[in-house]
């Protein structure tokens, strides 16, 4: 493998996603929304607004009831205020942290591969003397290495916000649980894969950037799956169960990168041109 | 010694569903020449040169290039290989700088020559006072320069010219021409002309070959390729002007002659004849019929002549 040639690629299609303010904005907006605004919101907030009548707050009491004996066991200490924010800003978030991995993996991938071929400068790439592999790699890298940064920076922006927002309400910091760390170690590096491998296949079959990206958001169904059986109570977040969803969704990702780097031969991709 | 033909192909064949875009095509390109590859849109330049380079696998037939298997050893033929493809593709969002430099790494360029070696392109292809601007503020010719100066970066041995002057000034047309001749006569480097632009191709072209529906339908210098077509030779002379009259009865009883006309209102005739060597036959006649002549020329076909007599031959 030439690595030169990858850190090249991986530099080029870097450097295009920075610049373009439609690929840029996503993937500055939706953490900023997800992993600071609502949690904050909901950190400081939450709590007081279970007194609005109205307000769309989980209701504590029903969820102590259908929540697992176990759980509940870790959670004694805590009063009904404590019990809202753990529910919402550990249980209830943790899916919705998926969604960066996702989104910024699925929107690079899709500017790298169809956005490509849209601003026609796939050609000159495809005549370098790189291998079908290494192009693909290439390609691959740069939109996995920025899917795992922002979910890092992510994370760390969501425990200070979450721990600094609830402190009245906590007076202690909760955040993170070994949950969350197998969330952001594991799971997240396999969901920015889940994306990518998903945006590829779609890309093979569009030509532009907005396509490809509109085709492959499916991919956050699973997500808001995940959200509802949360807050429904049919299933939590459990620590083996994050490991299991972990082994799922890189099982997933790597079935789909392994179609997408068989498919992937620039004398089909050339052809389609 | 003689060096091996810098590609060879063999009944190179590329189908895309019920359309044969290139059909059995046999060439034979030397080391070192300009061959211009002629043809109108759609007549499978572009997919010859990705068969040639190994980007576009072939349905039947078989091409060496620089002693390699394109469909084999296309990484490494593309090492070796520079192509300006039609289209720029330069990326709009890097600068033209960023865009060289990114270039010279996937082309394997040493570290320590890239700074030396984009600096020296731009400064060549005028580039220099916009290196870091972006692409995207361009003109159509900024940014045909710079794919022009980005197949160059490596220093191919051979280079695959698509439409190089397409979209240039007259000034970058005729630096770009000084450049292939340069690196064909002085660099040594082989170069593939794929164009439309006739003229181009006789300026610049050892040899051309002109390309129909896939296949290669003439292959040769201008002149061969009159010859091969039996286009003669055309002639103009100028006499004195009380002498036409003279001259044209000379010129009916010359059996050979053919297509003679004047010129409106000056006493200059044109003709054709089958071969040169009917010219001092001619020459000697005029004398003798006291026709004073001036000035008479032998007109080589032009590159223009043959491409349409070739065009035509097939559509009759």
């Amino acid at each position: 493998m030439n690595w030169r040639a990858i850190k090249a690629i991986v530099r080029r299609d870097l450097l295009a996603v920075v610049r373009s303010k439609g690929v840029m904005l996503p993937l500055i907006l939706v953490p900023i929304v997800l992993m600071i605004i609502m949690p904050a919101a909901m950190g400081r907030f939450g709590p007081a607004m279970t007194e609005i009548p109205g307000a769309n707050v989980p209701d504590v009491a029903q969820l102590l009831e259908i929540m697992p004996e176990s759980m509940l066991a870790q959670y004694e200490r805590y009063n009904t205020d404590q019990l809202l924010i753990i529910f919402t800003l550990v249980y209830m978030f943790a899916p919705m942290f998926l969604i960066m991995p996702l989104m910024v993996a699925s929107v690079v991938a899709a500017d790298s591969f169809a956005g490509e071929k849209e601003r026609n400068t796939l050609e000159a790439l495809i005549y370098t003397p790189t291998t079908d592999l290494e192009l693909f790699t290439g390609k691959v890298l740069s939109a996995w290495v920025p899917a795992l940064l922002v979910s890092l920076v992510g994370f760390v922006l969501y425990g200070l916000t979450v721990n600094i927002s609830a402190w009245p309400t906590m007076q202690e910091i909760f955040f993170p649980n070994a949950t969350w760390l197998v969330l952001v170690f594991w799971v997240a590096p396999g969901a920015a894969g889940l994306g990518l491998g998903a945006t590829v296949l779609v890309s093979s079959r569009v030509n532009s950037f907005q396509e490809a990206n509109q085709i492959a958001g499916v991919v956050v169904l699973p997500i808001v799956i995940l959200v509802i059986a949360q807050a429904s109570g049919v299933m939590y977040l459990s620590l083996a169960l994050t490991v299991v969803l972990g082994i799922v969704i890189w099982l997933i990702a790597i079935a789909l990168l392994w179609v997408g780097v068989r498919t992937f031969r620039r004398s089909e991709i050339i052809a389609r041109h | 010694m003689e060096k091996p033909p810098a590609i060879v192909a063999n009944g190179l064949t590329r189908r895309f569903g019920d359309l044969t875009a290139v059909d059995s095509l046999d060439l034979e390109v030397r080391a070192g020449e300009v061959l211009g590859f002629l043809g109108h849109n759609g007549a499978g330049k572009t997919t010859t040169v990705r068969l040639l380079n190994g980007v576009l696998t072939a349905t039947a037939g078989s091409a060496r290039v620089l002693g390699l298997d394109p469909a084999v050893d296309g990484a490494e033929l593309r090492r070796r290989t520079g192509v300006l493809t039609e289209t720029p593709s330069v990326d709009e969002r890097l600068t033209a700088s960023e865009n060289l430099n990114i270039y010279a790494e996937l082309y394997g360029v040493s570290e320590n020559t890239i700074h030396k070696r984009v600096a020296g392109l731009l400064d060549m292809f005028q580039l220099a006072d916009r290196a870091n601007d972006r692409v995207s503020g361009f003109s159509r010719g900024m940014k045909q320069r710079l794919a022009l100066a980005r197949a160059l970066l490596h220093q191919p041995e051979l280079l695959f010219l698509d439409e190089p002057t397409s979209g240039l000034d007259p000034v970058s047309t005729r630096q770009v021409h000084t450049l292939i001749r340069e690196l064909s006569r002085n660099g040594g480097h082989t170069v593939f002309l794929c164009t439309h632009n006739l003229e181009e191709a006789q300026r610049l072209c050892d040899r051309v070959a002109v390309l129909e529906q896939g296949r290669v339908v003439a292959l040769g210098t201008p002149t061969e390729l009159a010859h091969n077509l039996g286009q003669g030779v055309r002639l103009e002379l100028e006499t004195a002007p009380g002498s036409v009259a003279a001259a044209l009865e000379v010129l009916a009883a010359f059996r050979d002659a053919r297509d003679v006309s004047q010129t409106d209102g000056h006493p200059r005739l044109t003709l054709a004849l089958p071969v040169r060597d009917n010219i001092p036959q001619l020459v000697s006649n005029l004398v003798a019929a006291d026709v004073p002549l001036y000035r008479i020329t032998p007109q080589e076909p032009t590159l223009e002549d043959v491409y349409f007599a070739l065009h035509e031959n097939k559509e009759s």
